[in-house]
């Protein structure tokens, strides 16, 4: 059987929560920016207008036919090399956190549209007609009438998303960029403590996620008191 | 921007001379789908048994049953393979984790990458399970109730018939997540299809070709995956309900 040893833990302690920032960033900005852009996404899809719909139609299901991690992966390995040659960026400059991010924010986006689309489906069709009858434009009756109603359907949907987001970010392992996970298995690595470091890890995200988890359904509850 | 493109590049020689390059990614592409296969029956058995425990009335098993869905399903997929393939080992009774220890790697990672995903999964096809369960109108139990059945006979002759036919839609989509999920399998060495693209990467010096090969791949498996199973989703659909005739 394994000693446990669990003490090169309270020493690593900021090291971890330096990684948890990144983590927490990454997450945070996939959220909003994903938010935003699958907005958009999903306004596209459901619009009139055939050559946006289809834009739409193909990004969502592209991002969502490929895995996270090859899309993480072509981030890393090929994108910072396409732009730094566009934009003359000197090499050699650590782009992987801003990698992370777009690469992140794009993917989600995918997903959000998807929720947001039938966000947007579920409220009912007379509320459009109804802002179109009193001479709103579309961009007003989207704005002041339908969005509001369809993200109150949509939070707990849209925060579920953000706990598996914030699940997913570990995979930027793949760069060896140091979120909580990479520096979790850093440590471990580092002390020959690998066992004790991935189970407190472990630990760490479940707590987070499963604390994150209760306050949804709760939040449902209020929302859809079923 | 200078690129040479080199499409040609999949047919040359591997470094290790006994392959193509198109030989290596076929190699990850026959391990991506064996992996994702083996561990979908997993997910599906563990997934089917659990989810109807949480549908039972007791208690007990229920809990148990809750238990290990939040479990599995609030801690990252990376962290579980981890955990699988490096702590495992060390937990087990020692003999038993020399055995794993000494076994070929590609065994080790296979086998680490199959329980990982296929646990994993079975508590995302247990929630499936358990809300067509949930579906199904109360009348349904009760007239099995009624008619003198005990309630495991109730399941097995007139609820679990008509619950797995409802669940094969939404779990249509886990099934594509789980070759999705397959590429996370990469980071502890496993080569299959995402692990091959890197490699490829290295040792062409050609990225582009390498990675929208392997991209292409895995659309063209979502695209099969798709076709078939909602062929599958029509023959099985319900009579009378959402997609049935």
């Amino acid at each position: 059987m394994h000693d446990f040893d669990w003490s090169s833990i309270p020493g690593a302690l900021p090291f971890l929560w330096d990684g948890m920032k990144i983590s927490l960033v990454i997450t945070l900005q996939a959220v909003v920016v994903g938010i935003v852009w699958g907005t958009l996404l999903a306004m596209m899809r459901l619009s009139s207008i055939k050559a946006l719909s289809w834009f739409a139609a193909g990004y969502v299901n592209l991002f969502r036919a490929v895995p996270l991690v090859m899309v993480l992966l072509w981030f890393f390995l090929i994108v910072p090399e396409f732009v730094g040659q566009l934009f003359n960026i000197p090499k050699g400059t650590d782009m992987r956190l801003s990698s992370a991010m777009a690469g992140f924010a794009l993917f989600e986006a995918a997903y959000y549209s998807e929720i947001i689309r039938a966000g947007i489906q579920s409220v009912s069709k007379g509320q459009m007609a109804a802002a179109s009858a009193l001479g709103m434009t579309y961009g007003q009756s989207m704005r002041l009438v339908v969005l509001p109603q369809a993200f109150r359907n949509m939070v707990p949907l849209l925060l579920t998303q953000a706990i598996i987001l914030f699940q997913d970010t570990s995979l930027v392992y793949v760069s060896a960029l140091a979120d909580f996970f990479g520096a979790a298995y850093k440590v471990g690595d580092r002390d020959g403590r690998l066992v004790e470091l991935l189970l407190f890890a472990g630990a760490v995200y479940f707590v987070i996620c499963f604390s994150a988890s209760q306050i949804v359904k709760r939040l449902q509850k209020k929302y859809h008191p079923a | 921007m200078g690129y040479q493109w080199n499409w040609g590049v999949f047919f040359q020689p591997s470094a290790t001379g006994d392959d193509t390059y198109l030989g290596w990614m076929f190699a990850g592409f026959k391990m991506t789908i064996g992996l994702s296969l083996s561990a979908w029956v997993i997910a599906l058995l563990l997934g089917a048994l659990v989810g109807v425990l949480r549908t039972v009335p007791n208690k007990l098993l229920a809990g148990i049953a809750t238990a290990y869905v939040e479990l599995f399903r609030n801690i990252p997929l990376l962290v579980q393979l981890f955990i699988w393939y490096f702590v495992l080992p060390e937990l087990l009774p020692e003999s038993l984790g020399n055995a794993f220890k000494q076994s070929h790697p590609v065994l080790q990672q296979f086998f680490a990458s199959m329980v990982c995903l296929g646990l994993f999964t079975s508590a995302r096809v247990a929630e499936q399970v358990r809300s067509g369960i949930n579906s199904l109108p109360k009348g349904q139990k009760n007239a099995g109730l009624a008619l003198g059945f005990t309630l495991p006979q109730t399941y097995r002759f007139v609820m679990l018939p008509m619950a797995f036919r409802l669940v094969v839609p939404p779990l249509t989509s886990e099934f594509l997540n789980i070759f999705k999920n397959s590429a996370v399998c990469s980071t502890i060495g496993l080569l299959e299809l995402a692990a091959q693209g890197r490699q490829l990467v290295d040792y062409t010096a050609q990225p582009y070709e390498s990675f929208i090969a392997v991209t292409l791949a895995y659309i063209a498996i979502n695209v099969v995956v798709m076709t078939l199973m909602h062929k599958f989703e029509r023959r099985i659909a319900v009579p009378g309900y959402i997609g049935g005739k």
